[in-house]
């Protein structure tokens, strides 16, 4: 049965009249693409992304097959970012790189996320003892320099790359929680939330159906510099030798291994830190454009 | 005033007690015995039953943990697995020099990013705002160790063979001189430079826009008595907020700096301490490191409060 029907048309006008001419998502992506530093980092991200997936496909030699003979060669036609210390192709290793780059980013983030946003609904909501107690042990946390709370973490656990990934997530909890807390505090107080508790929602429907969809703008906005700072913590603990094994392309790694032939092949340190700051540009670049993009009290 | 002191001092004491609980309960996160972690993997079976008795490691933990604290309060953070010296010697040897380099990079980073946010505010949208921002974001995006790494490639390769020289212009590792400390306190003060400019930009363009700076204006003051008279003094609030907490940061980042640059500072410590297993001093770096973290935010708590007469110590 066809829709179209004459009997639809006024409320279609009307609807056309008064429904947003798009929606969110579109909206957002509107007004990214108006700022030339956001689209600057989305493509960054984008090929980022692009890379991680494709390392395989798109690299021009094995990343892991040594040359012995070419150990340390300067970039050239062949080798076009030159060898590691192995004779190893640099840039296949790059590429490969980017892949432990999104893991660490994602899976700590991930970590952060799913632990931070019930700790800060929870004492945003129900505020009291829950709230205390949550507030003071992430106040505890806070007050270590992140990036020392995460060596010690790994310290503690063992260097390796899954550990770094924890201690980088862990540590980046309180920065949620404070986040989704103050964000609940404010919807908590909305008009919208009393009529749906008037209509018997619960507790656990009122904050996960009408709370939490309100609080996402900012964590949208902080995941993203988050997994810039996941990527940078990562590169610091494989370079100080608690990351991944030794012999993992991580960019970190290769940084501390490229260390030793500082002066006779710079090449080898280089080219991976060139890759961590374009990626953790590109992740702030797009993170700043968010926070514009999503303020509702910028008005364009 | 006095009581808002007092009461920022009392918030701080269950932080850490806190914190030192965690850094204490992490050692028992080491796979294995407890007294093998402390007392080091090669001590004799009498040493570690002598740490097993001296640490009450029998006893329910937070009698283990009141034994800790009781200690720590004296001085007593036990010993070294490594030298078998007492751990405060060992960080008290090295702080000077952690100190040292942190507040040069503090310092440093204060005097080229609070102007360099002041023109770009004052310049909004022009090249000169366009150039600093990049420049900054760069800054916040370069991993502090590749940049040191950078600094000594330019310093002992690129910048000799311009000059003709065959030794590097400064020295790559270690300390003694002021020529040691170049590299590490730029590449220590690239970040917090670049943050503080980003900040004190967006702090001055906030202030610029008020009322009493168009009054300024209008009453025909010249521009940079509006701008350092009126404008900066109200910004500075949150600027000095700002670089207080980034001395806390630059504590944090002293440890990859240090190693870089084999820098003989609390943080190398910590990182030489982890790779031979040295748990007691793992722990007592990171208290000490972390103590002296919270501290910091007390004195910017209690500086803003004295800054800004809006906030109310009651």
């Amino acid at each position: 049965m066809s829709m179209s029907g004459n009997t639809f048309e006024p409320i279609v006008e009307l609807m056309e009249e008064t429904a947003p001419p798009t929606s969110g998502v579109v909206m957002v992506l509107k007004r990214l693409m108006r700022s030339p530093g956001s689209m600057m980092g989305l493509i960054i991200v984008l090929a980022f992304l692009f890379i991680s997936v494709a390392a395989d496909y798109i690299a021009p030699h094995d990343y892991d097959a040594a040359n012995f003979e070419m150990r340390r060669a300067a970039p050239s036609a062949e080798y076009w970012l030159g060898t590691d210390e192995l004779g190893r192709d640099l840039f296949s290793r790059l590429l490969q790189g980017a892949r432990y780059s999104l893991l660490v980013g994602v899976i700590s983030v991930g970590i952060g996320l799913s632990v931070g946003i019930p700790l800060g609904l929870i004492s945003g909501y129900f505020g009291g003892v829950a709230d205390m107690v949550i507030m003071r042990l992430m106040d505890i946390m806070l007050a270590f320099p992140s990036i020392l709370l995460a060596i010690l973490f790994v310290a503690i656990l063992g260097p390796s790359l899954e550990n770094a990934m924890i201690a980088i997530g862990v540590v980046s909890i309180p920065i949620y929680a404070r986040l989704v807390r103050s964000s609940t505090l404010t919807v908590k107080e909305e008009l919208f939330i009393e009529a749906s508790r008037a209509m018997g929602a619960n507790h656990f429907q009122i904050i996960f159906v009408h709370i939490f969809p309100n609080t996402l703008a900012p964590i949208v906005v902080q995941s993203t510099l988050q997994i810039a700072v996941a990527i940078q913590a990562a590169a610091a603990l494989g370079f100080l030798g608690l990351g991944a094994p030794p012999d993992v392309p991580e960019w970190g790694n290769m940084l501390q291994k490229g260390r030793t032939y500082i002066i006779s092949a710079p090449h080898i340190v280089v080219f991976p830190g060139l890759a961590i700051m374009l990626v953790v540009l590109g992740f702030n670049l797009l993170g700043d454009g968010l926070r514009d993009a999503l303020d509702p009290r910028i008005a364009r | 005033m006095t009581t808002y002191i007092l009461r920022r001092l009392l918030f701080a004491i269950p932080v850490l007690i806190g914190a030192s609980f965690l850094v204490f309960v992490s050692i028992r996160f080491v796979p294995g015995d407890p007294a093998v972690a402390i007392a080091g993997e090669l001590a004799t079976p009498e040493l570690r039953e002598q740490v097993r008795k001296d640490l009450g490691l029998d006893e329910p933990m937070l009698v283990q943990y009141a034994i800790y604290l009781q200690r720590a309060v004296q001085g007593d953070m036990g010993q070294s697995v490594r030298t078998r010296q007492q751990v405060l010697d060992e960080i008290l040897l090295r702080l000077p020099k952690t100190i040292q380099l942190a507040s040069l990079s503090l310092i440093l980073s204060a005097a080229i990013g609070i102007p360099i946010g002041v023109i770009s505010a004052t310049r909004a949208n022009s090249w000169v705002d366009a150039v600093s921002m990049i420049f900054a974001l760069l800054g916040v995006s370069m991993p502090i160790f590749w940049l040191g790494l950078m600094l000594m490639i330019f310093f002992s390769v690129i910048l000799p063979s311009w000059l003709g020289m065959t030794q590097p212009v400064l020295p790559p590792t270690g300390s003694g001189t002021w020529k040691h400390l170049v590299m590490p306190v730029i590449a220590l003060a690239a970040n917090s430079m670049a943050i503080q400019a980003r900040m004190t930009r967006a702090c001055m363009l906030e202030v610029l826009r008020a009322d009493y700076i168009r009054t300024a204006r209008a009453k025909g003051l010249v521009e940079w008595k509006v701008i350092y008279k009126h404008a900066l003094r109200n910004a500075l609030v949150p600027i000095v907020t700002i670089i207080g907490l980034q001395f806390g940061t630059l504590l944090g980042g002293a440890v990859i700096t240090e190693t870089v640059f084999a820098w003989p500072g609390i943080g190398r410590l910590l990182i030489d301490s982890i790779s031979y297993r040295d748990y007691p001093v793992v722990q007592g770096t990171v208290l000490v490191i972390t103590f002296g973290f919270v501290l910091v935010n007390l004195v910017v708590d209690v500086m803003y409060a004295y800054l800004d007469p809006r906030i109310r110590y009651d």
